[in-house]
């Protein structure tokens, strides 16, 4: 039996639907975003809310195929899907957009996508490894920030922003939390579950409210560990997740890698962890603080990456992992060729088996998904051997 | 008592039946339209060899390994080649598995798979491929490899198989030697097998599992493309099967 109070955060995508449009009637401004590059500080700063508008659907893909190439991540297609049949009410009531000059694919996405609402594209530096880096990306902030401000003809002050710091901090905690939990062996809380919270955080309107229901799930898990409740037993091995992002709808690697039997306990991608173990530094001038956090994010679209091995090293101790799958999507590129160094260093000096997947949105590999899964899940138990 | 695998893949389904530790028998049969209709013919072909199923372990694997009700377990066709390669090579190999639906490369370290890959979801690189390439070519794929040997080493580059067709096509309207084009269609599986065998990380020996075994210039072309002599045995078609019916054993 799941959480009770997961049924709550399930409710939350239709509930905060409504929210969105109710919002958009009573006049609040919506700044859609694509990306945990995003600083959503900036815009909560001026009254605004943030969403998360990234695609994880495989509905919209044949139309954006229209335009788009094939051959492209399904990610880019599936955003860029949403947004040119209306079939997202959060892209709808979004006033204006925020982009960032990531992967190739995205930035020459959002070049059409611009057509469509007014955007503002953040020009993300390459590296994050010097302070030329740092320098440009605090420009960034200060340009967006002066965009927002002529949108919505209102004044980010830094008593604001420093609101906003404090705010998004509490909730990068409480979700931190909840992921911690299953650093429990055994885990707590199915994958999927913790997929779903973080996921639909992105939709929240009310961030108090959606902060207040992470503390309750908290709570209640806390009390079925105490019973000895558990989503897997003690034998189910544990993963680690990383690669490219995924949400509802883009979980088929996850499902079928818990219904093969595994605990999926530790998410390093970027709509999971990623986002949550560096925190804005409230003491700092928040635009610097800003800079720093959001540079610090260790995507695969930065060269090096070598923050995401770091980051894989710490959670693989702090969530006792058996095994690491590294998800990418097809046609991306970064994440695709970074896999090969994800996977020496996991092999090599972790020690720990390694599988790439690399697949899209669509049904019609689930057969061979569940092969790779079910086998390297094999290879874990060491009782199948002969 | 009987130990059972039964490896259905997309082609043909192959049966092991070992009797305690002796292995008795190895066949193949033709996969056809349903999983399920073929497990129900290997049934009845236990049955009337006199196996009694009530009292023997069953292992499944395959692409059909859910389609066998009488089943007691089933298990990838990834640990099952491995298992299979550790009985009939032994414990430290790479194994090239080229099957009708996708090709695998599995690093068997003391007996244990210790990582694999598989190609994508396209033909191109595994048996299918070659299967469609001989039936545009009019020859069987024992012909086709023959054929091979003999031919130009030509390169056939639509990493597609219905754009590879089509350049086959090409080509012998062009009047290329049929065996250029033969030893071309070969290049293209074992220079997919390459480039998977070393992304992955090959370790000597290479050993070939699956239905390609049995064809002896294949091997040759295979050994010649990847620069190691590439080890097989008459039964390593059976790898799957009897990878399956070992760990039958362990229920
Ligand atoms: S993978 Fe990188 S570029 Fe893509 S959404 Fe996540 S942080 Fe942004
Ligand atoms: S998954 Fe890769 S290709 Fe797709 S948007 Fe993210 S970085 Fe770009």
């Amino acid at each position: 039996m799941r959480p009770i109070v997961m049924e709550e955060v399930e409710a939350l995508r239709g509930v905060n639907s409504v929210k969105v449009k109710e919002a958009h009637e009573q006049g609040r401004k919506i700044v859609g975003m694509y990306c945990i590059f995003s600083p959503s500080e900036i815009a909560l700063a001026a009254d605004a809310i943030s969403v998360s508008l990234c695609g994880t659907s495989q509905d919209p893909i044949e139309e954006a195929e229209k335009e788009l190439p094939r051959n492209l991540c399904p990610l880019i297609k599936s955003s860029y899907g949403f947004a040119i049949t209306d079939k997202c009410p959060y892209f709808y009531f979004s006033d204006v957009l925020l982009a960032e000059t990531t992967c190739d694919g995205k930035k020459k996405m959002y070049e059409l996508m611009g057509k469509l609402k007014p955007m503002h594209v953040m020009n993300l530096p390459q590296t994050a490894n010097d302070e030329d880096s740092l320098e440009f990306w605090k420009r960034e902030m200060v340009k967006f920030k002066g965009f927002l401000e002529n949108q919505f003809n209102t004044k980010i002050t830094d008593e604001k922003l420093r609101d906003a710091i404090r705010l998004m901090n509490r909730e990068r905690n409480v979700m931190k939390r909840l992921h911690k939990l299953n650093a429990h062996k055994p885990a707590p809380l199915a994958g999927t579950d913790m997929m779903k919270a973080q996921w639909l955080k992105g939709f929240n309107v009310d961030k108090e409210a959606g902060i207040e229901l992470i503390e309750r799930l908290i709570a209640e898990v806390e009390d079925r560990v105490e019973k000895g409740i558990y989503a897997f037993d003690e034998k189910a091995p544990r993963i680690l997740l990383t690669g490219t992002p995924i949400g509802v709808g883009s979980d088929k690697v996850l499902k079928a890698l818990e219904e093969a039997g595994a605990s999926v306990v530790a998410f390093e991608n970027c709509t999971g962890y990623k986002g949550l173990d560096v925190m804005v530094d409230e003491d700092k001038d928040p635009i610097t603080a800003l800079a720093e956090k959001y540079l610090s994010t260790p995507c695969s679209c930065m060269t090096n990456n070598n923050g995401r091995l770091d980051l894989i090293r710490r959670m693989v101790d702090e969530y006792k992992v058996d095994g690491v799958v590294d998800l990418t999507w097809q046609a991306c590129h970064t994440y695709n060729i970074e896999s090969y160094t994800v996977k020496k260093f996991v092999q090599e000096e972790l020690g720990l088996p390694f599988i790439q997947i690399e697949t899209d949105y669509s049904d019609s590999d689930t057969g061979q998904v569940k092969v790779r899964v079910e086998a390297f899940l094999e290879t874990l138990d060491s009782r199948s051997l002969v | 008592m009987n130990y059972i695998g039964i490896d259905i893949g997309s082609t043909a389904a192959k049966v092991t039946v070992f009797n305690d530790n002796a292995l008795v028998d190895n066949y193949a049969l033709p996969t056809g339209w349903s999983s399920v209709e073929t497990a129900k013919a290997i049934r009845t072909r236990l049955e009337k060899g006199g196996v009694d199923l009530s009292s023997s372990k069953v292992v499944a694997t395959g692409y059909g390994r859910i389609s066998v009700p009488y089943a007691d377990k089933t298990v990838t066709e990834i640990t099952c080649h491995g298992a299979g390669t550790t009985y009939l090579f032994g414990k430290n190999a790479t194994v090239i598995d080229i099957g009708g639906q996708d090709t695998k490369i599995i690093t068997l370290v003391d007996g244990k798979v210790a990582d694999f890959v598989m190609n994508d979801k396209c033909a191109a690189g595994t048996g299918k491929f070659l299967e469609l390439m001989s039936n545009t070519l009019g020859v069987g794929i024992e012909e086709l490899a023959r054929m091979a040997l003999e031919g130009e080493n030509i390169a056939i580059t639509s990493m597609c198989t219905v754009f590879a067709e089509s350049e086959v096509i090409s080509l012998i309207g062009a009047g290329t030697k049929r065996e250029s084009i033969a030893r071309g269609i070969v290049n293209s599986i074992t220079g997919r097998v390459y480039a998977l065998l070393h992304k992955h990380g090959a370790k000597d020996p290479v050993f070939l599992t699956g239905g390609l075994c049995e064809i002896e210039p294949f091997v040759h072309l295979l050994s010649e493309k990847i620069g190691t002599p590439v080890k097989t045995n008459s039964m390593a078609r059976y790898a799957g099967s009897i990878g399956a019916a070992l760990i039958a054993m362990k229920i």
